[in-house]
């Protein structure tokens, strides 16, 4: 059975259509890679898994909890949902006024009400995954873009979710430090954690992701293996995406 | 000579009677102004439209009609409904409903300037509202409101020289009391005036400290 199973979401901002009807599956222990333009709705996908954006229509199931969108959820179904899930933002998010360990066991303690010293004594632990655990005192605001991200992924981590929800994580980090973050993203998906990934990183996506899914104008394109998705796409809009972010300047050439 | 001899004999009663009227005074409507501010903040930005809309009724009678006459309503307002309330009390009520007024502007103001990735973050991580708010929000709101809501407090104050009308007893009245048998006001408003100018350099100061203070964590 899938972890997570998505039926005929769609999502209208105005009279802008951004999502028009998307079905996915994803199966514990996987990693699914969402690639696709710019504006396509990559983001607003991921957020309706979780209820940050609610669609019009669509159903959307995750582990024991199913949501129905239009059947307009109370909002203590959409927090059962989004409690099976962890998000990493692209611009991070953390809490800039909590230390870095307080930034991780905010959601531990306050809103899973564990104790406090459980709590920390786990997030101690995630420190010591992401290679931080001497940040622990520090604050959001004294760390580097890519230390930043990975408290991100420890604040997402702590709550112990089914499925890691991951928005551009690498998008607004120096290219020389992007590597930290997908590394410890391969490391997440080594040990197991379901996992959806926005991202533009190619080669993450070949070397990490079960299943690759390329989205463009709101409808889901084309899906499978990378090798079939990335190596030898079958349809001319992913061919095209794909030639435009491996050769941005191929454009160029052929025009001029 | 006899004038200086008055304001000298004088410093002491109004020194005290800042630091046992107008400061308390001042400070506990301050403290209960925000909680009204905060809970008039959150009416005003609630998606319920009674809830929204009352919220903006208040502020826009507090700030629509002057202190004075709101402190003369509340005096004469509990013997109206039969209920005994000394001066003090009605001159605590009557300024913390006047702060929470001005107040609840900067301090909704300062919620809605934290970045909605805050609230989303906290969403993500099984945050309920209440506890959005008082763990994420208002802390870093408070931070923004700083500035701003230390001039009210300033202006507060001086504010409370109001209450002595209805005969609560700090530093203006006990100025006038004092004045009363000598018919010399000009020196006790004088020596009064200095005194409220003192204690509002001192918070000025530690104004600044505060901000400073508060910097040192800044945003991300
Ligand atoms: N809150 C919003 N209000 C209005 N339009 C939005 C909002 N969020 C996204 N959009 C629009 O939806 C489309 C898809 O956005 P998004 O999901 O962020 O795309 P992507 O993540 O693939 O770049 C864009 O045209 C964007 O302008
Ligand atoms: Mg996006």
């Amino acid at each position: 059975m899938s972890l997570l199973s998505v039926r005929g979401i769609h999502k209208t901002f105005g009279d802008n259509q951004v999502i028009q009807g998307i079905d996915l599956d994803i199966e514990p222990g996987t990693v699914t890679v969402i690639i696709g333009p710019s504006g396509c709705g990559k983001t607003t996908l991921l957020r309706s898994l979780n209820g940050l954006e609610t669609p019009e229509q669509g159903v959307v199931s995750i582990d024991d909890i199913e949501v129905d969108y239009a059947s307009k959820p109370t909002p203590a179904q959409i927090r059962k949902l989004r409690s099976k899930t962890g998000f990493v933002f692209q611009a991070h998010n953390l809490f800039p006024h909590l230390s870095v360990l307080q930034n991780i066991t905010e959601g531990p303690i306050y809103g899973n009400k564990q104790p406090p010293e459980e709590a920390r004594a786990l997030g101690r632990t995630l420190l010591e995954q992401v290679g931080l655990a001497d940040k622990a005192d520090a604050y959001p605001g004294d760390l580097s873009g890519g230390q930043q991200q990975r408290v991100g992924i420890a604040r997402a981590l702590a709550l112990q979710p089914k499925l890691l929800l991951f928005d551009e994580p690498t998008s607004a980090l120096d290219p020389e430090i992007v590597g930290d973050v997908l590394q410890l993203m391969r490391k997440l998906a080594r040990e197991g954690w379901t996992m959806a990934v926005v991202t533009h990183e190619i080669q993450f996506a070949k070397q990490v992701a079960t299943n690759v899914v390329f989205i463009d104008q709101g409808v889901i394109v084309e899906q499978g293996s990378p090798q079939q998705v990335l190596t030898n796409p079958s349809h001319p809009r992913t061919r095209e995406f794909l030639r435009r972010i491996l050769d941005p300047l191929a454009d160029e050439e052929s025009a001029s | 000579m006899h004038r200086w001899q008055l304001a000298l004999d004088s410093l002491w009663p109004l020194a005290r009677a800042a630091l046992t009227g107008t400061i308390p005074l001042t400070l506990i409507s301050f403290a209960i102004g925000l909680v009204i501010a905060v809970l008039i903040a959150l009416a005003k930005l609630s998606s319920i439209k009674p809830v929204s809309l009352f919220g903006a009724f208040y502020v826009s009678l507090i700030r629509g009609t002057p202190l004075l006459v709101q402190i003369f309503i509340i005096f004469y307002v509990f013997p109206f409904i039969g209920i005994t309330m000394d001066a003090w009390t009605c001159g605590i009520i009557a300024l913390s409903v006047n702060v929470g007024g001005y107040a609840a502007e900067t301090i909704r103001g300062a919620i809605l300037a934290v970045p909605k990735g805050q609230w989303e973050a906290s969403a993500t991580i099984n945050l309920s509202y209440w506890t959005t708010l008082r763990r994420i929000i208002l802390p870093q709101a408070f931070k923004i409101a700083i500035p701003p809501l230390s001039n009210t407090f300033i202006s507060l104050v001086k504010d409370s020289s109001l209450v002595s009308t209805i005969g609560v007893l700090e530093l203006l009245r006990k100025a006038q009391i004092i004045a009363t048998p000598t018919y010399d006001f000009l020196t006790l408003y004088i020596e009064a005036a200095l005194i409220y100018w003192a204690i509002c350099i001192v918070l000025s100061f530690g104004q600044r400290r505060l901000e400073n203070y508060f910097d040192g964590h800044a945003t991300v």
